[in-house]
């Protein structure tokens, strides 16, 4: 592991226009796609490598392209999921910002592969910066046959477009994200139809992360082996696909001495992600907990810090996946009322408000926490946190979207994992006035 | 009367190619109206639609749903918008006390805009950058730890 070299962010410093990305080796995995392989040889490729989706839900790759209908007249639209909303996650925004063309190649591989004819690329609004310099990009592949019509002379036809979102977390479920491109406001659809087969303007539609796309320019370039030597085995012999491969960009964030983006291959353990990439904890404390991989996925204890960051290893410790790999950090000192107050916070604001359970139940977490900051905490809270966590989701059954799965559980995960805390919290009746009570009506 | 200037309208067109249906073009529409106007009133609402051939309705639907748009003269925004992160990473470093002390200097609160009309206080959920937290959005462009030494230069800087 002390030997690997990045893949994904092998450029990093590097120019960014496409005359030092092609010099840089770019564009020739392309080249060879078009000239040695046919589309379902990509996907098969690609399913082979046990890529599996990085933008939270880990779904295979290949397997989600082959779901689209054979032999459908098109139009097939590609939506690159650029809404990297997860709060602590900046992944996507590193790699646009530093190798835009290794997005555009993922994005006309995916096309080849799947006979996509136009992509969406979906920026949050807060991501100018990265908006602006992949328009440039974007000029630029087309000045130099990349994209449009007939690309590299191989009759592929694809045009990418950017569009803007509006400051809303919604618009990263992938059918939100569909509505909203539509002009619609971002209400997540029921499924199925899953939007291989009725997506984007009712046409087949792909929706994938910028990072599992430039994930498919190394497979194609270097291969399904080389991806699959990378990462970590399923842990059940029986369920093979269910493997971690290949180079992962984790974020570090919070109380840490080196916050930032680090690729390293699938697996890495919290600790050692902890010290040996972020420097320790700051100020040399020592850490209470962490968010493994956005604030959706649950809290680790300290004593935790020996799971895995794959898709398998977290769920020892009831964390939900590896969602987007994001690990913030708290240390000792740190209130988990706080922490847990924060996160409801922003599922409550950010709740489509569609689904009754969804709307209401994000609401009423919040209203529990503010209380206990205010300093009227009752002993019962925690069991209705906790049963209100249980109760809103997909998982039981309740909601269209995966929103408030991600909701309740890092709410009842934390009350389980620290409620000694809190009891001794409500206890103390302490009262914390923050900005965010004081400013809560604006 | 007419508040859409033929400039802006042509912008709007100039999106038509890019999708299947004039609808898609709600979201770039209502971004070029409200960076130029500091908010969309309901004539431009109207105006939009007939352009993008809906009922007025249907693009003020669509507007309301993100909270970011800005639909009264009143509560138009400032010359620049200043989004203070209050995202989890952010508070662990200083967010929450980085939104008191910029609404404390600047005199107003989030939502609302200096009196000088030049600066619009926001909070933001994670803003995606946070390497460098406590950290602001300046419009659309991240400005990494902003300690409190570095609060008195970024509302000078803003001022300007
Ligand atoms: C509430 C919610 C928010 C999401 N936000 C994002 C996001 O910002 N970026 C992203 O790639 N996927 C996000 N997803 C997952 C997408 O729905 C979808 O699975 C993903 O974009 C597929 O791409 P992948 O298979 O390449 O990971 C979100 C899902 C939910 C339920
Ligand atoms: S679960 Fe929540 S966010 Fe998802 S559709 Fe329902 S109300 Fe909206
Ligand atoms: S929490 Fe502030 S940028 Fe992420």
């Amino acid at each position: 592991m002390a030997d690997f070299e990045p893949v994904l962010l092998r450029r990093v410093g590097r120019p960014l226009d496409i005359w030092a990305y092609r010099a840089d080796g770019g564009y020739r995995p392309l080249e060879k796609a078009l000239n040695e392989l046919q589309p379902p040889q990509i996907i098969q490729m690609v399913r082979d490598a046990g890529l599996r989706g990085r933008g939270g839900a880990g779904f295979s790759c290949g397997l989600k392209w082959s779901f689209l209908p054979k032999d459908h007249p098109g139009p097939i639209y590609l939506c690159v999921n650029i809404d990297e909303s997860e709060p602590c996650t900046f992944n996507n925004r590193y790699l646009i910002e530093n190798d835009p063309h290794q997005v555009i190649e993922g994005v006309l591989l995916a096309c080849y592969a799947t006979r996509a004819t136009t992509a969406y690329l979906y920026f949050r609004y807060e991501y100018g910066k990265a908006a602006r310099i992949m328009q440039q990009a974007i000029g630029e592949a087309y000045a130099h046959g990349l994209l449009g019509d007939n690309i590299l002379g191989k009759g592929l036809n694809v045009n990418a477009y950017i569009h803007r979102g509006a400051g809303a977390y919604i618009c990263g479920e992938e059918t939100g994200l569909i509505e909203s491109l539509e002009g619609k406001r971002a209400w997540p659809r029921i499924k199925p139809p899953y939007p291989a087969v009725e997506g984007a303007f009712r046409k087949p539609t792909v929706v994938n992360n910028p990072e599992t796309l430039s994930c498919v320019v190394h497979i194609i370039d270097r291969g399904a082996d080389w991806f699959k030597s990378l990462g970590i085995p399923s842990s059940d012999p029986a369920r093979p696909e269910r493997g971690s491969y290949g180079p992962k960009l984790y974020n570090l964030s919070g109380h840490i001495n080196k916050p930032g983006t680090f690729e390293i291959p699938m697996g890495i353990t919290t600790q050692e992600l902890i010290d040996k990439y972020g420097g320790g904890v700051w100020k040399g404390k020592k850490a209470k907990g962490a968010i493994p991989g956005g604030l959706s996925t649950g809290i680790l204890t300290a004593a935790e810090f020996d799971a895995r960051l794959d898709y398998d290893d977290l769920a020892r410790y009831e964390i939900m996946g590896l969602g987007t790999a994001a690990v913030t950090v708290f240390d000792e000192d740190t209130s988990i009322v706080d922490v847990v107050y924060n996160i409801a916070r922003f599922f409550s604001h950010e709740s489509c408000g569609q689904c009754t359970p969804c709307r209401e139940g994000t609401g009423w977490m919040l209203q529990i926490l503010e209380r206990m900051r205010a300093g009227q905490g009752r002993r019962e809270d925690l069991d209705i946190l906790a049963d209100v966590g249980d109760r809103i989701g997909i998982i039981p059954g309740t909601t269209i979207c995966g929103l408030s799965d991600g909701a309740g559980w890092p709410i009842k995960n934390a009350v389980k994992k620290f409620r000694a805390e809190f009891e001794a919290y409500i206890k103390s009746g302490q009262k914390k006035q923050t900005v965010s009570l004081a400013l809560a009506h604006h | 009367m007419a508040v859409l200037s033929e400039e802006i309208k042509q912008k709007i067109r100039d999106h038509f190619p890019r999708y299947p249906n004039k609808q898609a073009v709600t979201l770039p529409a209502l971004h070029l109206v409200h960076d130029t106007h500091r908010y969309v009133s309901l004539e431009a609402i109207r105006e939009i639609a007939e352009l993008l051939e809906l009922s007025p309705a249907e693009v003020h639907d669509t507007m309301s749903f993100y909270h970011f748009f800005r639909e009264k003269e009143e509560n138009r925004l400032g010359r620049t918008r200043l989004w203070v992160c209050r995202g989890l990473a952010c508070m662990l470093r200083g967010g929450e006390e980085l939104l008191t002390d910029l609404g404390k200097k600047l005199d107003t609160v989030p939502g609302s805009r200096t009196k000088d009309d030049k600066i619009s206080l926001e909070f933001a959920e994670c803003i995606g950058a946070c390497e460098g937290a406590p950290c602001v959005l300046i419009n659309d462009e991240y400005r990494l730890d902003v300690t409190p030494d570095k609060q008195d230069g970024l509302i000078a800087e803003l001022r300007q």
